[in-house]
């Protein structure tokens, strides 16, 4: 093989026709509040977890719905579920029922 | 009957009750302003400039102010008790035997603004170096030092945009509109006071939607050297020298960030007030789920109330600037005029 | 005598009876035998003790005589009372009347129940007339138990209820033939002393009334047919419907006097809490979520029922307050908290790898008192700096372990059912607290409080700070002035029927302002809707409850609501409805303080 001195990496575009979305419509029947974030990041901010891992509610949201999925199913594990990012949300979003659900659906 | 035989009353003597008392007396009507302050103005007594082009906050009224003329009755400290209506509108004032009659009523209560102590999380009024936006402005107004609290100055500023505004766990759903842009200004007016104070502005989305105001946000950018940090507050905590520490998430960098500043400002957001709600109720008219009072349609009709002789001007129907405050009040005076010669012939 | 006494109408009795022993014996053996070895040597260890005495007086009060139904509701209790009791006594008396009429120490089991066929002339017998009489008042008793059910079907408020349970498929027939036995025993008897004028004030009465309409001697048989018939129905039903928590209550209460408790995983102790339930719907009334929120499916009573039916209860399971309102009226005593939570963990992936590898050991730091804010705090810090002062008076020294953040408790997964997460959790903050060694640890949040009681191993006097602070004040080391305000307090569920913690809040108070009662309170307070232990309900929903436990709490106009949890005072004061604060703001606002205290707090609002 000739070596051309660089590698080609994958593809690393949001191919949002061909990733799989399926997740997010699962958890939007099942968590319908989903819909409704604003990415403003107040649950990450507030997040224990966050301060020592990626984990960040507010990624996770936008990547299932964007079908991004690498390390969703690792980083719910990390959530403690203490409640605080559901007592902040401007939105009300219901934080804690979508990584209850996502669990659940991605196990 | 002729114009200068009918009587309006305008309760509120902010920037809206004013501009309207001066284009109803200019038509030739009676107005009388009904204020429950010792002073008329309304929140334009407590600014210093106004954005987007830092105008006095004094010129601009000492302006409106100028329209009135001698058809025109202040009464100050004026409490509306009751408002009965017998062809014409019969309003009783608390501790006063006096009676106004008035042939139409504009309401022009205006607004408040959010109460920072019901974001506990973000210390104020628990936590020294926390200060809303509305307290910043009568610091610039009275030429007050900004510094700490022992006297030692003032390094770095925190702006928080949105503290009850788009806050469903304040209670709160809309978007106050104008914070954003007040943001900008007093940020830059920081600067021009102390151009070596570090400046971050801590926001969910800027909402530029004037005129100049798109201008003013690159402005801050590029002449004053103030950043913006697309994260809003969750908590903030009290360091021991004093200095709070501010926790956001930084959204574009995909982190959370701690900073601590010297001094955080909370930009409060714009509720209806309690005068607003009181003359809603008091007077039937409709309110909407944001508490603001609401007209019988918010295109066409929108300063005409569901109820007939009664008009809405101003901050007492939704979040507004100078601008749109002073032209609503104009259109007010006008269907005002339409109505009262319509009941003329 | 000689000759036994028969008749083929005996038979339906007599099956049902063999039916329903062989039903509930063998299922008993097999539920035994799965019973870990642990809890059998708790019953044979038990089982010749004085332990044995204690139930079976238990099993007098409650089985029979349904004294904490009488404390639900006094007619309820009655009604409940006269089918157990009633009954019972029927039993009873009906068989001290055969013997003694007999002479003999055995008797085949129907004969005391078909006595009055049999016997139509007890001339002779000792207190003949006393027994006559007894026996129809006991089933005058019933049946005025049976009137009240009927009333209780059709119109349940009179009861005390306004909800009820319906009546399942399968409980139809048990509870039509129950109610079917004591009218036809009534018509049995009575037209049997129609014919041969034996009865007493009741049924010669009814009999005689009868005689006048009909022709008695040909009903006679059929009539004890029916009787023996609807018998026979209801033992053979009884081991299928929600009347085996008959014999079940009994075990029940015999196990829990041997020691046997609740564990967090739903195994045979569970399993025979849930056939103790009676679906008597006394939990409907009290669950927030089925009376404000229409929510009927939630309740223990019909969520029980979805689990021994094998429907899909895992709504039901999730969806649920944990406020604990329907295990504090529940007359079973049932642990139906437990329960909930061992079937969400059911429902749960089960995951035993390390869980939270990010948690490295914390600081720790030797103090008088270990302060652990809990993560809500964080979120109110007005509490906070309020307890930082209020340490601060105290003048013993304190280290705040989870200043700058930390980990959970635990308590929140734990009450999702997740409890290998929650270990993990556990085991981190135990590091700390033991590298500590406190004196006291005092926590601000009370649903951490339950987590370091239920689940840690503590070696200091553990406390909320509503205990502290009275702690303080009996022992002088704090003084408090009053603060002029009216207020009223709002119980946090978990601080409250969870801990137990009741007293000393309201001692604390009464010391600083004029505490006004509510119609709710205490062990009867209702939750703020903020429970971490539902993660389903929706912001809306949660607003509604909310909403309603403040027109509750707000019906005296306090100046300001004061409660010990910063989840309720969160969600208390999202509504903007009232001044809400926490007891520790309240006190440290009203310190008297000895010098200048180290800073001043910015807190006028609170006090006058």
């Amino acid at each position: 093989m000739i070596n051309f001195g660089y590698t080609s990496n994958k593809d690393r575009q949001i191919v949002f026709d061909e990733n799989d979305r399926s997740v997010y419509q699962i958890l939007q029947s099942k968590e319908p509040s989903v819909d409704i974030c604003i990415q403003c990041g107040t649950c990450s901010s507030t997040c224990t977890t966050g301060q020592f891992t990626q984990f960040s509610l507010r990624q996770i949201i936008v990547n299932i719905h964007r079908g991004e999925m690498d390390f969703i199913n690792e980083d719910i594990r990390k959530c403690m579920f203490c409640g605080k990012c559901q007592l902040v949300c401007p939105r009300s979003v219901n934080t804690r029922n979508i990584i209850q659900v996502l669990i659940t659906i991605l196990n | 009957m002729t114009r200068e035989s009918q009587t309006i009353a305008v309760i509120g003597g902010g920037p809206a009750g004013l501009e309207a008392s001066a284009k109803l007396t200019g038509l030739g009507y009676n107005v009388f302003i009904l204020e429950k302050n010792t002073e008329v103005g309304g929140h334009l007594l407590d600014w210093d400039r106004l954005f987007p082009d830092q105008q006095n906050a004094s010129e601009v009224l000492d302006a409106i102010k100028a329209g009135l003329n001698e058809n025109t009755q202040i009464l100050t400290g004026a409490e509306v008790v009751e408002i009965s209506e017998n062809h014409r509108f019969d309003i009783k004032l608390a501790g006063s035997p006096q009676k106004i009659t008035a042939d139409a009523i504009l309401v022009a209560t205006g607004f408040d603004v959010f109460d920072a102590r019901k974001k506990e999380e973000y210390g104020y009024g628990i936590y020294d170096h926390v200060i809303t936006s509305a307290e910043l402005e009568t610091y610039f107004k009275n030429k007050k030092e900004i510094l700490k609290r022992n006297g030692s100055p003032v390094k770095r500023i925190a702006f928080i945009h949105c503290v009850g505004s788009r806050d469903e766990k304040a209670g709160v759903r809309h978007c106050s509109r104008v914070c954003c842009v007040t943001a900008v200004k007093q940020a830059i007016e920081v600067k021009e006071l102390y151009p070596d104070v570090e400046v971050y502005l801590f926001y969910m989305d800027l909402r530029m939607f004037g005129l100049g105001y798109e201008e003013l946000y690159k402005e801050a950018q590029e002449i004053y050297n103030i950043r913006f940090i697309r994260g809003r507050l969750s908590e903030s905590f009290e360091n021991q020298d004093g200095t709070i520490m501010v926790k956001v998430e930084d959204t574009l960098a995909g982190k959370p960030m701690r900073i601590n500043v010297d001094l955080m400002v909370l930009m409060v957001g714009i509720l209806a007030s309690s005068g607003t709600s009181e003359m809603g109720s008091k007077m039937g008219i409709g309110i909407n789920s944001n508490g603001f009072l609401k007209p019988v349609n918010s295109h066409f009709s929108s300063q005409i109330s569901n109820r007939a002789g009664v008009f809405l001007a101003g901050t007492c129907k939704s979040p507004k600037n100078i601008e749109e405050t002073l032209s609503d009040a104009r259109a007010a005076a006008v269907l005002i005029d339409n109505y009262l010669k319509a009941k003329i012939t | 005598m000689g000759a036994i006494a028969f008749h083929p109408f005996v038979l339906p009795f007599s099956i049902g009876v063999v039916f329903m022993l062989t039903a509930l014996i063998s299922r008993f053996i097999l539920w035994k035998k799965k019973l870990p070895f642990a809890d059998n040597e708790k019953i044979r260890n038990g089982f010749f003790t004085v332990k044995t005495l204690y139930a079976l007086k238990e099993v007098f009060r409650e089985s029979l005589l349904h004294r904490r139904m009488h404390r639900v509701n006094p007619l309820l209790g009655y009604m409940h009372m006269t089918f157990a009791f009633g009954w019972f006594l029927l039993i009873l008396i009906g068989n001290i009347e055969s013997r003694l009429y007999s002479g003999s120490e055995f008797n085949l089991p129907y004969y005391p129940i078909f006595f009055q066929y049999f016997v139509h002339d007890k001339t002779g017998m000792p207190l003949e007339k006393v027994f006559t009489y007894l026996m129809d008042m006991l089933l005058l008793f019933v049946l005025s138990g049976l009137a009240l059910a009927l009333i209780k079907r059709t119109n349940s408020r009179l009861l005390g209820l306004k909800r009820t349970t319906n009546i399942h498929k399968g409980d139809r027939i048990a509870l039509f033939a129950l109610w079917l036995i004591f009218p036809f025993r009534l018509i049995a008897e009575s037209i049997t002393s129609g014919v041969y004028h034996q009865g007493g004030f009741l049924t010669d009465t009814f009999g005689k009334f009868i005689d006048e309409l009909l022709p008695v001697d040909q009903l006679v048989v059929p009539a004890w047919w029916a009787y023996s018939i609807v018998l026979g129905v209801f033992f053979v039903s009884l081991p299928f419907s929600r009347y085996l928590h008959i014999p079940a209550e009994i075990v029940l209460i015999f196990l829990r006097h041997y020691g046997l408790k609740p564990s967090k995983k739903f195994d045979h102790f569970s399993q025979m809490e849930l056939f103790s339930c009676p679906r008597c719907g006394v939990c409907i009334d009290k669950c927030q979520l089925a009376s404000e929120l229409n929510m009927e499916q939630i309740p223990p009573g019909h969520f029980f029922h979805s689990i021994r039916d094998h429907r899909d209860d895992k709504e039901q399971a999730f969806n649920c307050l944990l406020c604990g309102r329907c295990e504090e009226i529940c007359p079973v005593g049932i642990n139906t908290l437990d329960i909930r939570v061992q079937r969400r963990h059911e429902f749960q992936v089960q995951d035993n790898k390390i869980q939270f590898p990010y948690l490295v050991d914390g600081k720790a730091q030797h103090a008088e008192i270990l302060y652990f804010a809990g993560c809500m705090t964080h979120l109110t810090p007005g509490i906070k700096s309020s307890m930082i002062r209020i340490f601060e008076a105290t003048g013993l020294s304190y280290y705040f372990m989870d200043e700058q953040g930390g980990a959970c408790c635990g308590r929140p997964m734990q009450m999702a059912g997740r409890f290998n997460e929650a270990k993990a959790m556990v085991e981190h903050n135990q590091n700390i607290i033991d590298r500590c060694r406190p004196v006291i640890m005092v926590t601000s949040c009370p649903i951490c409080l339950k987590s370091f009681k239920e689940e840690y191993i503590i070696n200091a006097q553990l406390m909320h700070h509503s205990e502290f602070i009275n702690l303080m004040m009996e022992k002088n080391k704090i003084n408090l002035k009053h603060s002029g305000l009216r207020v009223s307090y709002h119980d946090p569920c978990e601080l409250g029927r969870g801990l137990k913690v009741y007293n000393e809040p309201r001692k604390v108070l009464h010391q600083l302002s004029d505490l006004q009662p509510v119609q709710l309170e205490a062990h009867f307070s209702l939750c703020c809707a903020g429970s971490l232990g539902n993660t389903v309900l929706t912001n809306p929903q949660r607003n509604e409850l909310a909403n309603r436990t403040l027109d509750m709490l707000l019906e005296n106009d306090p100046d300001a609501l004061v409660t010990a949890c910063p989840l309720c005072k969160k969600t208390l004061a999202g509504s903007n409805r009232c001044e809400v604060i926490d007891i520790a703001e309240l006190v440290a606002a009203n310190l008297i303080l000895k010098g200048e205290p180290s800073r001043v707090l910015r807190t006028p609002m609170y006090s006058h």
